[in-house]
């Protein structure tokens, strides 16, 4: 007979949900016994949980109720904490904690002062104890939800979150009796939610994740290459975020106010804060509807206000700060010495990625066969608040009975770090211009060895034999300049002549293969007419090659090993 | 993962291809980068099963594996510190026109070179250490003025029209022309080119000439020098504008500075462009190249000169000799025209000696005949001048040729018969064919 202890969980079962912890919210997921990732909500109905604990009388406040403290009890309110876990107060930046409770130093550490007792009695709370906090109540949420115990959880966390501030963290949950199996990466998690779908098919794609959250926006460029994922690039922009785009709207209605009323209700701070709330709501109803209204009552000096604004407006007043958002994008990418040609997929995840104009200037940014997932821009994707949770929830459910020590070994640098291809592997084969061989890809670059990839080719009409060429192929971005032409001369107006000198030469962008190292020849014969013959490269760890290659359904086939490069140069580039 | 399918065809193989077992190994594989590939997925642990295989790694390989991998994560702005200046920290953020954005973040030494990414960055280094949340922790004043010089130097250099205004009079990025001794001390090129390099930081045209070397060609300097004759510069003067007061109780003061402001604008930008323009004329003073493709250009015109020449008395020549040889020519057809009618005149002697024969063959042939009067008669001088008339009048009608023919016809006959026949027969012919009258003869042919 099993024991059984408090929760209904036998002894030494692991009960994991998936954890997003942000900054502004967290949200909590699990998996169904299909396997599917879902998000729990919690008493209060939400699933986007805002990561704030406050308190009044000794009573502790979570989420959504204690966002809503921030108006009359923001000295007693902790919010947006994360990010100073395992840090030192001079390496924090305040800035998203000036209109509740501010960090302030305790020994090595950041710390909180704040009634959380009783009124009028000053403690310090270490950020750390906040976050024990914050997870019990996350935890217990999922514990109701669930009607078992949760004692384990996979937490996602930024690419740059440091080492000192993940065992901080686990320290922490640990407190919270949340056992932490994994901390994995956000923008991985973004990914592996998009993949864990049934109707997804593992593909080698290349793929920006942006993480557009509330105070920071973080971008990812990974290379996702038969299932396992790589990261080349990130970047991060604690000035590019949602309270940014809040920011906008509150100043839109001060000024509005101020027309009427004479008091900048930004100069009180209870009027700013309460104002703060609503335009963020007025923001997200903007994200639904054409039209969103904002009404706070008693704004300032006792005044009620009402307002509407509409979807133009919004973007007209916010378009730089949208500009702002692409930009770091495109950034990204570039910064992992790519082109946006070379994208096939841009996975927006974060609260504010539910931003239509957003994803709509990605789609100018990126050519037509880039994939914006991202809820305006495509029906089928999945709802970016919760990418980080789901992704989670899913890890946990693989190595949710996995020894500890088996997860510590499988994430040892010695199984992660591998060697990944600088070019592309592909066969030559017949184009319109029948003097040059055309490369198709058969393995694509940034694929972690070893690896095994096949192709089945076509073969001239009346089959016969062929020749299979192996070799490197290295992607080059061809511009051709194009002469936009003018439109209709002198005859027109002169009004629109300044147009025409904003009209600069269109550049055409195309992705096209160079053929690099002539790796190997092989020779097929008597290939049937109508036949096909299937290649297989293999590389293995030490970049040695084997070929194969045979007619498919026919006997026999050709067989061949390259040597491993000879100096095998490190990739500290 | 499943298989790619191709359907463009692969290449027939070329005749004379062989190798053993039909395998030809030629070259290697790139070297490859060293990555971490995220320990997330099934895909991923089915990977770290693999690569276990029931082994346990150490802290040393952890480090070991490390070693090589490619970061990901940039180094926390180590590219943008630089030391605060004491008095850099005390300023007032009200003055902020005054202020350097570009130090106040740390960032003077790339200025309008700094990117969006460095200038963020640098922003957040600077809010690390001065945020007023701090300072207050640390027990110092609530002095935040020098966290708002931050925000300010932020505000005004993330935006790009405001960061524009501020690059215009941002003398700490200009470079000041040299002076003739610098210029000879340090070299024309080496003093010249960043005072170029930094002027074209306003140019609208990106990117802009370089002042280039000895080795520039004729065209580049010329590209150059028209480049910036031609400067098309976005510089602008409202950074240095008056404030303008916002109230509204005093609109005729407030156009007042507008107007003056607006002024004052248009009148630094004029003074700007002629400031550019003396330093482009003195550079171009200085410039050697210039003094050298000068002389070459003066050398390329004699050249041009003596060619000319030459082609000009060559065009002479050729006339001459074209004018000498139509001379020849002309001379050579007077000589075959005049050698035609020597020809042409002895044709026709012949032809006249040969009539003069052929006349005196068919007179002869009369006389000999004996005038045609029957044997052992005696031809009366009646007879003879009629038979004469009658040969007269035949010989005044008939062609030369006719005359041959009747000539060689009559020739050596002395038959009265014969001869009178063939006149006869001639006679007849010729009044058949028109050429004279049956009457004009009285005797012949009767
Ligand atoms: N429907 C929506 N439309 C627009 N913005 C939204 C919407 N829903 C949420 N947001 C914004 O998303 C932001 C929160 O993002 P998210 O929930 O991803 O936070 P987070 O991951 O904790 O971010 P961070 O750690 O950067 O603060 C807030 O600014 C919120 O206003």
């Amino acid at each position: 007979m099993t024991v059984v202890i408090d929760g209904g969980l036998a002894e030494g079962e692991v009960n994991a949900i998936g954890i997003s912890f942000g900054n502004s919210n967290s949200s909590i997921a699990y998996t169904t016994g299909e396997g599917k990732a879902e998000v729990i909500a919690n008493e209060e109905g939400d699933r986007q949980i805002p990561s704030f604990l406050s308190y009044i009388e000794g009573e502790e406040y979570h989420g959504t109720q204690a966002k809503s403290q921030l108006v009359r009890n923001s000295n007693n309110t902790v919010a947006y904490f994360r990010d100073y876990l395992g840090q030192d107060l001079d390496s924090i930046d305040p800035t998203p904690c000036h209109a509740s409770a501010h960090p302030q130093k305790h020994e090595s550490t950041v710390a909180f002062s704040i009634q959380d007792t009783e009124p009028e009695t000053q403690n310090v709370v270490t950020v750390s104890e906040i976050t024990t906090r914050h997870i019990r109540r996350l935890a217990s949420s999922a514990s109701d939800f669930l009607g078992k115990k949760v004692n384990a959880a996979v937490i996602s966390v930024p690419t740059n979150f440091s080492e000192a501030q993940r065992e901080a963290l686990t320290k922490a949950s640990k407190a919270a009796g949340v056992d932490v199996l994994q901390m994995i990466s956000e923008p991985t998690a973004a990914v592996l939610a998009y993949d864990a779908r049934p109707e997804a098919e593992v593909k080698d794609k290349m793929i920006v994740v942006a993480d557009l959250g509330g105070t920071r926006s973080d971008i990812a460029v990974i290379a996702s290459r038969g299932g396992m994922y790589s990261i080349l690039s990130t970047s991060h922009d604690y000035e590019t975020a949602g309270a940014q785009l809040d920011q906008i709207l509150v100043d839109h209605f001060a000024k509005e106010f101020m027309k009427k009323h004479k008091t900048d209700p930004r100069q009180n701070a209870k009027s700013l804060a309460k104002l703060k709330l609503e335009a963020e709501a007025t923001k997200k109803a903007l994200s639904l509807g054409g039209n969103a209204s904002l009404s706070v009552e008693s704004l300032a000096d006792g005044v009620d206000f009402a307002s509407t604004i509409n979807r133009t407006r919004y973007e007209l007043l916010a378009g730089k700060m949208f500009g702002a958002f692409t930009r770091l994008i495109e950034d990204a990418v570039k910064k992992a010495d790519l082109d946006v040609l070379d994208i096939d997929e841009v996975i927006l995840s974060g609260g504010t990625s539910h931003t239509p104009r957003i994803s709509t200037n990605l789609q100018r940014l990126f050519p037509p066969s880039t994939r914006i997932l991202s809820p305006s821009t495509l029906p089928t994707a999945i709802d970016p608040s919760s990418l980080s949770a789901r992704g989670a929830a899913i890890q946990a459910s693989l190595i949710q009975e996995f020894e500890k020590e088996d997860i510590e070994q499988s994430t040892h640098p010695m199984v992660t770090v591998t060697p990944h291809l600088r070019n592309a592997i592909g066969v030559l084969v017949v184009s319109e211009d029948v003097k040059k061989g055309l490369f198709t890809a058969l393995v694509e670059r940034e694929t972690a060895v070893p690896c095994r990839r096949a192709g089945v080719f076509a073969v001239p009409r009346e089959g016969g034999n062929v020749i299979i060429k192996v070799c490197e192929g290295i992607r080059d971005i061809k511009i051709t300049k194009k002469e936009k032409a003018k439109t209709n001369g002198k005859a027109d107006s002169d009004s629109d002549s300044d147009d025409d000198q904003e009209e600069e030469d269109e550049e055409v962008k195309e992705k096209v293969w160079k053929v690099g190292t002539v790796l190997a020849e092989a020779a097929i014969r008597d290939v049937k007419k109508g036949g096909k013959v299937e290649v297989t490269v293999n590389v293995g760890v030490d970049l040695g090659v084997q070929i194969t290659a045979r007619e498919v359904g026919g006997k026999g086939g050709v067989r061949g090993n390259l040597d491993k490069p000879r100096s095998t140069e490190n990739g500290s580039a | 993962m499943a298989a790619v399918q191709v359907s463009l065809p692969l290449p027939v193989l070329p005749q004379g291809w062989s190798e053993e077992k039909d395998f030809k190994p030629i070259g290697q594989l790139s070297s490859a980068t060293q990555r971490n590939i995220e320990p997330v997925g099934p895909h991923f642990l089915a990977h770290a099963r693999r690569k276990r295989h029931h082994r346990t790694f150490s802290e040393d390989e952890r480090i070991q594996a490390q070693e090589n991998v490619k970061r990901v994560e940039d180094d926390d702005a180590g590219d943008i510190s630089e030391p605060e200046d004491p008095l850099m920290l005390q300023r007032d953020a009200k003055d902020w026109k005054g202020q350097d954005h570009y130090a106040v973040l740390g960032l003077s030494k790339y200025r309008y070179k700094a990117t969006e990414s460095q200038i963020k960055r640098a922003h957040r280094k600077k809010v690390l250490r001065h945020h007023p949340d701090k300072k207050a922790a640390a027990g110092s004043s609530e002095d935040d003025s020098f966290f708002k010089c931050i925000q300010k130097a932020t505000e005004i250099l993330l935006d790009p029209v405001k960061r524009r205004q501020f690059d215009s009079v941002d003398e700490a990025a200009g470079v000041e022309p040299p002076s003739k001794k610098q210029a000879q001390k340090q070299g024309f090129f080496k003093s010249w080119s960043p005072v170029f390099e930094a002027e074209g930081r306003f140019s609208k045209d990106q990117p802009v000439p370089k002042l280039g070397d000895d080795n520039s060609t004729k065209e580049e300097v010329e590209e150059f020098y028209n480049f910036w004759y031609n400067f098309d510069s976005w510089r602008s003067f409202e950074y240095q504008d008056e404030d303008v007061p916002d109230d509204n109780e005093n609109r005729d003061q407030k156009r007042h500075v507008e107007r003056k402001n607006n002024n004052a604008r248009k009148k630094k930008k004029t003074e700007d462009t002629a400031r550019l323009r003396a330093l482009v004329d003195t550079c171009m003073q200085g410039d050697e190249r210039i003094k050298r493709f000068k002389k070459e250009q003066q050398a390329g015109k004699n050249k041009k000169r003596l060619e000319r020449e030459a082609a000009e008395k060559k065009e002479k020549e050729d006339k001459i000799k074209a004018a000498e040889e139509q001379e020849r020519l002309r001379k050579e057809a007077e000589e075959a025209a005049k050698a035609e009618r020597a020809e042409g005149k002895k044709a026709k002697e012949a032809a006249k000696n040969a009539v003069k024969k052929n006349k005196r063959v068919l007179k002869g042939s009369v006389k000999d005949a004996n005038y045609l009067v029957p044997a052992g008669e005696e031809a009366g001088a009646k007879r003879v001048d009629d038979v004469l008339n009658d040969v007269e009048a035949v010989m005044a009608k008939i062609e030369p040729e006719e005359m041959a023919l009747l000539a060689s016809k009559l020739n050596g006959l002395k038959v009265a018969d014969e001869v009178g026949s063939i006149w006869g027969d001639e006679i007849k012919r010729l009044v058949d064919a028109g050429k004279i009258e049956d009457g004009d003869t009285k005797v012949l042919g009767k």
